[in-house]
C-alpha cells in the first residue's frame, strides 16, 4: 500500500490523559492498574480505570450520547490539539471528505446494564431516559465523534473484538485509496462495564493481581479502559510529517471463539501480511508491541508466531501491564505507544512482569530504555480469532 | 478508478427473511412477478460446525452463516480464499439480553459461552471456524445504515484484494430492549463481490457517495415495511434490481449522505 501520514493523535487511558502524561508514565515504567473498585463490581481483580469519567459531563448539546464510553472518547478528543487538527483538516478537505472509522467492542453497554436495574417493576420496561442509539448501539461512538467534530464523511464502527482499532487502520487506508475520502479519523474507545468484567471472570481469564505479560507466573489479564484517535492523510499534505502508516495485515484463526490457535497460525499470517503490505523485511522492524494479554495460552501462541517470523533478536514487549487490556481500544492505544516510541526514541517496558517465562523465546524487554526506533509492528488479536497487525514508521 | 466511483461485479446472492426462504424463491417476488407473502423465518444451525458448536449456536450465527455459506457456494469460490465483511447494527440480541438479565441477579453469573457469543463478531468468528478460512473478516456496524456501510467496506476490499463476501443481517431484540430498539423481523442478505466482470457475474455495480438524496423504497407495501423494519433489509431495492437483472439505479442511506448504486446486468 502507499504509506499514509499519521499527522496527529490523542490518547486517554488509566496510564495518563494526553500524550505527555502517557509518555512520562511509559518512560518511568508506571502502571495505571489498581485493585478493582469499579461501580458495584465485586471481583478479586485489578483494572485500569480512568477516574475522571465518573464526574465528567458530556457537552450539553450531545447529552443523548452521555455514557461512559462516549465520555472517554470526549476526554481523548480534547487532548493533544486533536480537535484543532480536525478543524484544520476540515478546512483543507471539507467535512464530507474526512472518513470516520472507529472501533469498540462494548460501546455504551454499561448504560444498559444500569438501566436494567431501573426496569419498571410492573411492565419490565426500561426507563424512558434510556437512549439505545446514543449509548448502547455499536455505532454510537462514531455518531458521537462525528456530531462533536461536525464531520459528515463515510463512517462505520468496526467491532471485531480486541482487533477492532487496529483493523480500522486497514479500512481507512482502503477507503482513502479508493478515493472515497481524503483523510480519516481512526481509533476508538472501550470502557469498563460489568459485561466484560463478569464475562472474562466466567472464562477464568482474569488475573487476581495486576497482569504480568510473558511472566512465568502470569495468571491472566487485567481489564482497562481507554480511548484514542489518530488522523490519517495522504503523504505530502501536512506541514509537519513525522509518522507514516506503512501497512496493516489482517487474518483469522479459524480455530475457536475465545482461545487463540495454540501455534499462533493466524497471528503469524497477520504479521506476515503487514510486512508484505508495507514492503518491509522482518529485520527492519525495531520493536514489536505485542498483544500479550498475560493469559497462559495467548502469550505462548504469540511468542511462537513472533519467533517463527522474526527470530529471537527483535525487541518486544506487551504494554498491557501499563494500561491493562483495553479490549477494542487496545489497537489504538498501542498504535499511539508505537508512535511515541518512534518520535521520542525509546522502547517501552513491561511493568509487573518480574521473571520472564523461560519457555518463551522472543527478546522480551521489561524495562523501558532509550533507542532509535524507525519502524514498529503492533499486534492486536481478538475473540472470534480476529487478528490484525500494523506497522508505523518514521517518515523518510 | 477516479472520482470515488467503485465498480464491482456481483457473483452470487443469498438471503433469508420472512416469506423469503432463499434467493431462488425470493427472486420472482423481488422482481415483482410473484406476490410477496410474509411468513415466519426458519433458521437452523449451519451444517459446517461441530455438534457442540451447533448446540450452542445462536440465532445471529445461524442466519449469517446460512446465507454466507450459500452465497460463496453459488459463486464457486473456495471459502478459504474469500475475505468477508459482516455488517449488523448490533450484537446477538438474545445473548445480550440474557447477560443483562444475569447481571441484575445477586450472583451475576454470566455463562462463558454466552459471553464469547455476545461479541459483535461472533458470527464472523464462527464463519472462520466453519469454513476453516484464515482470510480477514471485518465485523462492523453503522446503525440503520449498516448494510450500506458494509457494502462500501466490502467493495473497497474487493477492489484491493479480490472476491469478497458481504453478509448483512439483523435480528429483533427480545423485550425490554425491543421497545428501545425496534427491529421487526429477522433478515439477512449475502453478496459475493468481485473486482472483475466475468461470465459468472450477475450484474455490475457502480457505487458512489452523494451528499444528499432520498433512499429508494420498495413498491410492495409489505416489502417496504420489511425494509424499514430491519437495517439489513435496506438492501431490498438493490436486490429487486438484481432479481430482475435490469439496468437501474437505487439509493441507500449512509449515516450521512447516501450511496448511489448503478446496476447493469452482465
Amino acid at each position: 500500500m502507499r504509506p499514509l501520514a499519521l499527522t496527529n493523535f490523542c490518547i486517554a487511558s488509566s496510564l495518563g490523559i494526553g500524550r505527555t502524561a502517557t509518555l512520562s508514565a511509559l518512560q518511568h515504567g508506571s502502571s495505571g492498574l489498581a485493585a478493582c473498585r469499579f461501580e458495584t463490581v465485586d471481583l478479586p481483580t485489578y483494572v485500569g480505570a480512568v477516574p475522571q469519567l465518573q464526574d465528567m459531563r458530556i457537552t450539553p448539546a450531545l447529552r443523548r450520547f452521555d455514557c461512559r464510553n462516549n465520555r472517554l472518547a470526549q476526554l481523548a478528543l480534547s487532548q493533544d490539539g486533536f480537535e484543532s487538527a480536525i478543524e484544520a483538516a476540515k478546512a483543507r478537505y471539507g467535512a464530507e471528505r474526512i472518513g470516520v472509522f472507529l472501533g469498540t467492542s462494548t460501546s455504551g453497554i454499561l448504560q444498559t446494564e444500569q438501566a436494567y436495574r431501573r426496569r419498571d417493576p410492573a411492565s419490565g420496561h426500561l426507563p424512558p431516559d434510556f437512549d439505545y442509539a446514543g449509548t448502547q448501539s455499536t455505532f454510537s461512538l462514531a455518531d458521537f465523534v462525528m456530531t462533536a467534530l461536525g464531520l459528515t464523511g463515510p463512517a462505520l464502527v468496526v467491532s471485531s473484538a480486541c482487533a477492532s482499532t487496529t483493523k480500522v487502520f486497514a479500512t481507512a487506508s482502503r477507503m482513502i485509496e479508493a478515493g472515497l475520502c481524503d483523510a480519516a479519523i481512526v481509533g476508538g474507545a472501550d470502557s469498563l462495564c460489568l459485561t466484560t468484567l463478569y464475562g472474562f471472570n466466567a472464562l477464568q481469564l482474569l488475573a487476581e493481581g495486576p497482569c504480568r505479560p510473558f511472566d512465568a507466573e502470569r495468571g491472566g489479564l487485567s481489564i482497562g479502559e481507554a480511548a484514542g484517535f489518530a488522523l490519517l492523510e495522504r503523504p505530502g499534505q501536512a506541514r509537519t510529517e513525522t509518522l507514516h502508516l506503512l501497512g496493516v495485515g489482517e487474518s483469522s484463526d479459524a480455530h475457536h471463539m475465545s482461545a487463540p490457535h495454540p501455534k499462533g497460525a493466524g497471528a503469524t499470517l497477520s504479521m506476515a501480511r503487514a510486512l508484505a503490505v508495507a514492503g518491509v523485511r522482518p529485520e527492519q522492524i525495531d520493536y514489536i508491541n505485542l498483544h500479550g494479554t498475560a493469559t497462559r495460552i495467548g502469550d505462548a501462541a504469540e511468542d511462537h508466531a513472533v519467533v517463527a517470523l522474526f527470530g529471537t533478536a527483535t525487541p518486544c514487549s506487551s504494554t498491557k501491564g501499563h494500561t491493562g487490556h483495553t479490549l477494542g481500544a487496545s489497537g489504538i492505544v498501542e498504535a499511539v505507544i508505537a508512535a511515541l516510541s518512534i518520535t521520542e526514541g525509546f522502547l517501552p517496558g513491561s511493568p509487573h512482569t518480574e521473571a520472564r517465562d523461560p519457555a518463551l523465546h522472543c527478546n522480551y524487554i521489561t524495562v523501558a530504555r532509550p533507542a532509535r526506533v524507525t519502524r514498529v509492528l503492533s499486534n492486536s488479536f481478538g475473540f472470534g480469532g480476529s487478528n490484525a497487525s500494523l506497522i508505523l514508521g518514521r517518515a523518510t | 478508478m477516479t472520482g470515488g466511483i467503485i465498480r464491482v461485479a456481483v457473483q452470487a446472492v443469498e438471503l433469508r427473511g420472512p416469506g423469503l426462504p432463499n434467493w431462488l424463491v425470493a427472486r420472482p417476488v423481488l422482481a415483482g412477478v410473484a406476490p410477496y407473502q410474509p411468513a415466519p423465518i426458519v433458521l437452523s444451525p449451519p451444517p459446517h460446525l461441530s455438534p457442540a458448536e451447533r448446540r450452542r449456536a445462536i440465532p445471529s450465527v445461524n442466519l449469517a452463516l446460512a446465507i454466507g455459506v450459500a452465497a460463496v457456494e453459488q459463486s464457486g469460490h473456495d471459502p478459504r480464499t474469500v475475505p468477508a465483511v459482516f455488517a449488523s447494527s448490533g450484537s446477538d440480541g438474545e445473548t445480550i439480553s440474557a447477560i443483562l438479565a444475569a447481571l441484575v441477579t445477586p450472583a451475576r453469573e454470566v455463562s462463558p459461552t454466552r459471553f464469547h457469543n455476545s461479541v459483535h463478531n461472533a458470527p464472523s468468528g464462527y464463519w472462520g471456524i466453519a469454513t476453516q478460512s484464515r482470510q480477514p473478516v471485518t465485523s462492523l456496524s453503522c446503525y440503520d445504515a449498516s448494510f450500506a456501510a458494509g457494502l462500501l467496506e466490502a467493495c473497497v476490499q474487493a477492489v484491493s484484494g479480490g472476491p469478497t463476501l458481504l453478509v448483512a443481517y439483523d435480528l429483533p431484540y427480545p423485550e425490554p430492549l425491543h421497545s428501545a430498539r425496534p427491529i421487526d423481523a429477522s433478515f439477512g442478505a449475502a453478496l459475493v463481490l468481485s473486482p472483475e466482470r466475468s461470465n459468472r457475474a450477475l450484474v455490475e455495480l457502480s457505487i458512489r457517495i452523494a451528499g444528499c438524496g432520498e433512499a429508494t423504497g420498495c413498491i410492495d407495501p409489505d416489502l417496504e415495511a420489511l425494509r424499514r423494519g430491519n437495517p439489513a433489509a435496506r438492501c431490498l431495492p438493490l436486490l429487486s434490481l438484481l432479481a430482475a437483472r435490469t439496468t437501474g439505479e437505487v439509493s441507500v442511506a449512509l449515516s450521512h449522505g447516501i450511496l448511489e448504486i448503478g446496476v447493469v446486468p452482465c
